[in-house]
């Protein structure tokens, strides 16, 4: 199948934040970044389809500045065939007008799927994928945790609040990929020196005119400090009384 | 004066708790803005009427109903068609919940709309001719505020994060017809798997017990279920460590990649505390942790912390929450 995958550049999730002077963005000094890890799902998802039922292509695409390369080519690394990088410096938070870029660009690609993660780390939104289906006027499923294509048709499951949906649809379609569906795995060393040898292109990003902007950012306050109240199961009297007359949760 | 559009959530032929969340959303934005109109639209089966009608006591104006039986499931295309086509008749902006199909429904309905989204706030409000929203990103780790400009904005509500407060309305009624045939969705609803009866959503669960990987094994998760059934309003969570296992299906894991909960109680039985999953459940109010390990991170956040066997202490914390609730 051909498989387009939409990737984010985004901080480590195991980052230590700051807040930059000037209190509008995260201070990056000391912050790697990495590909964003639903996303890293949704090309693992691609890749395993095109092993399962070859012969298949696999194209990444990225909207950000020219650091976003390092994502794609980690994305050639894994083993897709190829990537498009729209460039742009344009703040990444209004994701309708970064589904405008995708959009315009995956419009005449031919794709059998688009896949997206659900959400990105940093904008923590859930907004491209979904927007970017709607502008191409294909179906679209979204947070799948199990996903199963056949030439023409998928199936899928989606959790809702206390439930699971399971849908089917036709192809061409978009779907994003919640945790569940591939455990992305490691670039081996043979896939790394292949990735350097990929194809990269890079041409600007037609990125819609931009709408959300950030203001401010800051760090959520604070918990109180953690307190061990005891050992064992003769803690239990003491937890149950704090629960009651501290807490009042019981 | 701006008037604002809700898109009220219902499950079958019953409202969702987050619709009524959303109205109270609506109706406090409009009213600290100079005032203006709160229409909530419903979009289920036949019968959902009557259930909508509660919404004027939550401050809608006018309650908009879209009965169809095509409706009883979730028709995506057809309800964001028929929110969008409604959302074109003077509104300043769409409140919905960023519930699971509500995320879904957002980015359809803006982009229909050519509208900016604001996703998953916590607090909106204007500010001059623009809309701020507050929304905890970085996996809940900052706290962004956004600037939303145009004339038409759609909005997305974090669940629970708005309660929801009575300000009664003699709301008018009005109908509508789906604006696309729920019968030609492209994405057919084939089955939904309800979870155990009764069992609450972890979502919306007031106490939440989890485990993690210091349970041992898949059949000690009993213990942590005895212990939730115990305090009686509890859901059960775990640890990626334990979905991954394959001992508790992925929709329980909370943290990063899973769900993010802030109940009031949350007990972590054998958790660690990686930092992925303090993203999902650190603005709970009172955590409990018990761990046999003092250097455990999870104690950095604990409120109560227990140090010892989860196998030894579950039972006897059953037993005693058993008794206190006796005592009510
Ligand atoms: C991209 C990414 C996303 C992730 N997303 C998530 C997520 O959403 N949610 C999540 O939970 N994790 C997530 N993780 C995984 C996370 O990093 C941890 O690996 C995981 O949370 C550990 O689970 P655990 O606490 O059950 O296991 P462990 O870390 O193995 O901890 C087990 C704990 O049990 C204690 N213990 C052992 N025996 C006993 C006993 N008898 N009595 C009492 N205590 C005992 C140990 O002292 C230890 O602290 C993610 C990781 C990555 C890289
Ligand atoms: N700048 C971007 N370039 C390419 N794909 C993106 C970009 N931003 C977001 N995405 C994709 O859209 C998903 C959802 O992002 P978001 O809507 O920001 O939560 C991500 O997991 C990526 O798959």
């Amino acid at each position: 199948m051909k498989i387009a995958v939409c990737i984010k550049r985004t901080p480590d999730s195991e980052s230590r934040f700051k807040i930059a002077a000037g209190g509008a963005g995260i201070d990056e000094s000391g912050v790697k970044f990495d590909m964003d890890d639903f996303a890293s799902y949704a090309v693992e998802a691609a890749l395993q389809i095109n092993e399962k039922q070859p012969p298949g292509e696999t194209i990444v695409f990225a909207v950000g500045p020219d650091a976003i390369q390092e994502t794609l080519r980690k994305a050639m690394s894994m083993g897709a065939d190829r990537a498009v990088h729209l460039k742009s410096d344009a703040p990444l938070f209004d994701g309708i007008s970064i589904a405008k870029a995708l959009a315009a660009e995956l419009k005449s690609g031919g794709f059998d799927l688009i896949l997206f993660g659900r959400h990105a780390f940093d904008s923590s939104a859930g907004v491209v994928g979904t927007a970017t289906a709607e502008m191409l006027g294909l179906p679209c499923v979204t947070a799948v945790s199990h996903l199963e294509v056949s030439p023409g048709k998928g199936s899928a499951r989606r959790e809702i609040e206390g439930a699971g949906e399971v849908v089917e649809f036709s192809l061409p379609a978009v779907v994003t990929i919640d945790e569940g569906v591939a455990r992305p795995r490691y670039p081996s060393l043979k896939g790394i020196m292949a990735a350097k040898k990929k194809p990269l292109e890079s041409k600007p990003a037609q990125v819609g005119p931009v709408r959300v902007s950030v203001k401010s950012m800051e760090l959520p306050a604070d918990r109180p400090p953690g307190r061990i109240i005891g050992q064992g199961s003769a803690a239990v009297p003491e937890l149950v009384r704090l629960l009651q007359t501290e807490a009042k949760v019981l | 004066m701006p008037n604002v559009l809700v898109f009220a959530e219902s499950r079958g032929s019953d409202l969702r708790k987050v619709a009524l969340e959303a109205t109270t959303a609506a109706r406090a934005f409009v009213d600290a803005s100079g005032g203006g109109e709160v229409h909530a639209l419903v979009a289920g089966p036949a019968g959902i009427a009557a259930k909508a009608e509660q919404l004027g006591k939550y401050g809608a104006d006018v309650v908009i109903t879209c009965e169809h039986a095509g409706l009883a499931r979730y028709a995506r295309e057809s309800v964001a068609a028929t929110l969008a086509e409604r959302a074109k008749q003077g509104y300043r902006a769409v409140f919905m919940p960023f519930s699971a199909n509500g995320r879904d429904l957002g980015p359809r309905v803006a982009a229909k709309l050519d509208a900016p989204l604001g996703s998953d706030a916590t607090s909106v409000a204007m500010s001059g001719d623009a809309i701020v929203v507050k929304h905890p990103g970085y996996a809940n780790k900052v706290i962004i505020e956004l600037t939303i400009t145009g004339p038409l904005a759609v909005i997305s509500l974090r669940p629970s994060a708005f309660t929801p407060v009575e300000k009664p309305r003699a709301a008018k009624t009005d109908s509508v017809q789906p604006a696309a045939d729920p019968g030609a969705e492209r994405v057919v609803v084939k089955d939904v798997v309800e979870g155990a009866k009764g069992k609450l959503d972890l979502g919306e669960a007031p106490v939440i017990v989890s485990g993690g990987r210091g349970l041992k094994e898949a059949a000690n998760f009993k213990l942590v279920e005895d212990l939730a059934s115990a305090f009686g309003n509890a859901a059960v969570g775990a640890t990626r460590a334990v979905t991954d296992d394959g001992w508790r299906p992925h929709s329980d894991q909370i943290g990063q990649t899973g769900r993010q909960v802030s109940p009031q109680l949350y007990v972590a039985a054998g958790i660690s505390g990686a930092i992925q999953h303090l993203a999902g459940m650190r603005t709970a109010r009172t955590i409990v942790a018990i761990n046999k390990d003092p250097e455990a991170p999870i104690f950095k956040v604990a409120d109560y912390g227990i140090v010892g066997d989860v196998l030894e202490i579950l039972p006897v914390l059953t037993a005693a929450v058993r008794e206190a609730k006796k005592g009510h």
